[in-house]
């Protein structure tokens, strides 16, 4: 069971989006989530929103993946939904019984924030739905690069990022065999309160620790061997490129963020 | 053939927890496009060995000179593991990606190649080691064998001229454990690659172009694999096992069979068996 556990939640296609660049794709997952801040009316909001459903049709990527991201922040949605309903006291009365008082000022800014909310997760949903971890690893790596420069180690961060995702279903392998091999000899990992359950992680746990340093010792030297020296003078096989579509891409963002600066400006609501 | 490529002299190595020498007064000499086996009980100082031919570990005293480059510094390290590869025993923990033909590009990278050019040999090497319907897949979706064939594909991609397998097969079931020697095999015979082959399996060694067996850091024995497995006696006492065939006819022969010294493998001896009258 342990096995079946994919990593990220890449959904593997081949639309327009799917092709960007993953340059592009990080820097207008950041540009959505600017202008989702920028908004401040509801127009703009329901620009964006149709923006990222639309976009999210033409990926070929099941609406309910999309959403499905919205479930563990579901009661902070609701939590800040419900704050603002009842604290936030400007405009007109709409409702009110013993200490409870809701206004339009409040029920506007309360379903903002909202909206906010599920437009931030929606759409960095869009990102990680639509790039597998691989290629976000090689865009992050060339998006930091110019810092490097100033000594941030870009490099060994996308290095890092990408032999963890190497070594996640190893050690997910490793973890479930661990666990079988513990369990033959006794150990019982599905009852008793939380502190047993915890206490009975131990046993797993030592044995891939220990696995795992081992590993990283051996990765090290089969590094060395090839000859591994850092990011200095390094290559890449696969370089990124602009294209045609990232410029297509990035107007329609821009033209997004300009169309929501409009209405926020000329639109009453 | 007697272009040394590999000049070990009076290697001594120790760990620095070591107790004693890992590696003691150890003198060989590869020959360029030989097929070595290299043979010893658990700790004998054959991994050691290994590592001392990439450069991985320098020695402690006497030299060791690979195509020509006795390792001082950092850059003639790397320099030596440029020309001489290696491929670990444990398939998962040399695999650097998630994605086969960029693991097998790791080592260009490293070396600053071209990537038009290191598109090439990837994709070369890839073809070489029969995994090019595979490059797009994650390692964690393949086979031991398939995995040590994208390891080695990795190690060619880079064109060394030798290549050491520190015991690539302990850890495969035997259809994988046959690919990869059969993959070794054909890199030294096809490209004429010279191949270090460190192994536990005497089926293999027996293919080998010269056998060295190794016993506490020193070589015991050294020669062709026929005669160094006809010293039947001495090869058991090094804690080593001799080749099925080799027990068979020397069993034959004390019932009274009439068969010639080092029969090794299993054609030969149904040759043997079948020329009996």
């Amino acid at each position: 069971m342990i096995k079946n556990v994919t990593i990220g939640q890449y959904f593997p296609g081949d639309s327009f989006v799917h092709r960007l660049d993953p340059r592009t794709k990080l820097l207008a997952t950041i540009a959505l989530i600017a202008v989702v801040f920028v908004s401040t009316g509801f127009a703009g909001f329901a620009m964006i929103a149709a923006f990222v459903l639309l976009t999210a049709l033409s990926t070929g990527v099941h609406l309910k993946f999309l959403f499905k991201g919205l479930k563990p922040i579901m009661f902070i949605i609701i939590f800040t939904f419900i704050l603002n309903l009842l604290f936030q006291q400007t405009g007109g009365v709409l409702l009110q019984f013993w200490i409870i008082k809701i206004t339009t000022g409040g029920l506007k800014m309360a379903s903002f924030m909202a909206a906010r909310l599920i437009l931030l997760v929606v759409a960095s949903q869009l990102l990680t739905l639509t790039t597998s971890p691989i290629s976000l690893t090689d865009g992050l790596e060339s998006l930091m690069r110019p810092a490097s420069k100033i000594g941030f180690p870009a490099h060994e961060i996308a290095m890092m990022m990408s032999i963890a995702l190497r070594f996640i279903p190893t050690l997910m392998d490793e973890a479930d065999k661990i666990m079988k091999a513990q369990k033959a000899r006794g150990a019982n990992f599905e009852t008793g309160n939380i502190i047993q359950r915890a206490r009975a992680m131990i046993p797993l746990l030592v044995p891939l620790f220990v696995g795992a340093f081992r590993r990283a010792d051996e990765l090290a030297l089969a590094m060395d061997a090839r000859c591994y020296r850092g990011g200095a003078g390094r290559t890449r096989m696969n370089q990124l490129k602009y294209g045609a579509r990232d410029l297509i891409a990035a107007l329609a963002v821009a033209a997004l963020f300009a169309l929501v600066i409009l209405a926020n400006r000329f639109c009453p609501f | 053939m007697n272009d040394v490529i590999i000049d070990a002299r009076d290697v001594c190595y120790r760990y620095e927890s070591g107790l004693s020498d890992a590696v003691s007064h150890l003198s060989l000499k590869v020959y360029r496009g030989e097929f070595v086996a290299i043979l010893g009980r658990n700790g004998c100082g054959k991994s050691t060995l290994a590592k001392l031919m990439n450069a991985l570990l320098l020695p402690t005293s006497g030299k060791i000179t690979v195509d020509g480059i006795t390792p001082a510094n950092e850059d003639e390290c790397y320099q030596v593991r440029r020309s001489c590869g290696m491929v670990f025993q444990n398939p998962d923990n040399q695999i650097v990606t998630t994605i086969v033909e960029e693991d097998c590009a790791f080592g260009l990278e490293n070396l600053g190649v071209e990537p038009t050019l290191i598109r090439q040999r990837v994709d070369e090497a890839l073809a070489a080691v029969g995994m090019a319907q595979h490059a797009h897949s994650s390692p964690a979706m393949l086979s031991g064998g398939q995995k040590q064939r994208v390891a080695v594909a990795g190690v060619l991609a880079m064109r060394p001229k030798i290549i050491v397998f520190d015991e690539s097969t302990a850890m495969l079931d035997p259809i994988g454990r046959r690919d990869v020697f059969q993959l070794a095999r054909k890199l030294n015979r096809e490209e004429g690659i010279t191949i270090v082959w460190i192994t536990h399996f005497m089926e293999e060694a027996v293919q080998a172009d010269r056998v060295v067996v190794m016993d506490r850091g020193r070589i015991a024995l050294e020669d062709t694999p026929r005669q160094v497995f006809s010293q039947m006696d001495k090869v058991l006492a090094l804690g080593l096992d001799v080749p099925e065939m080799m027990k068979l006819s020397a069993r034959l022969v004390a019932a009274g069979v009439k068969l010639p010294q080092g029969i090794m493998t299993v054609d030969e001896m149904a040759v043997e068996l079948c020329r009996l009258k």
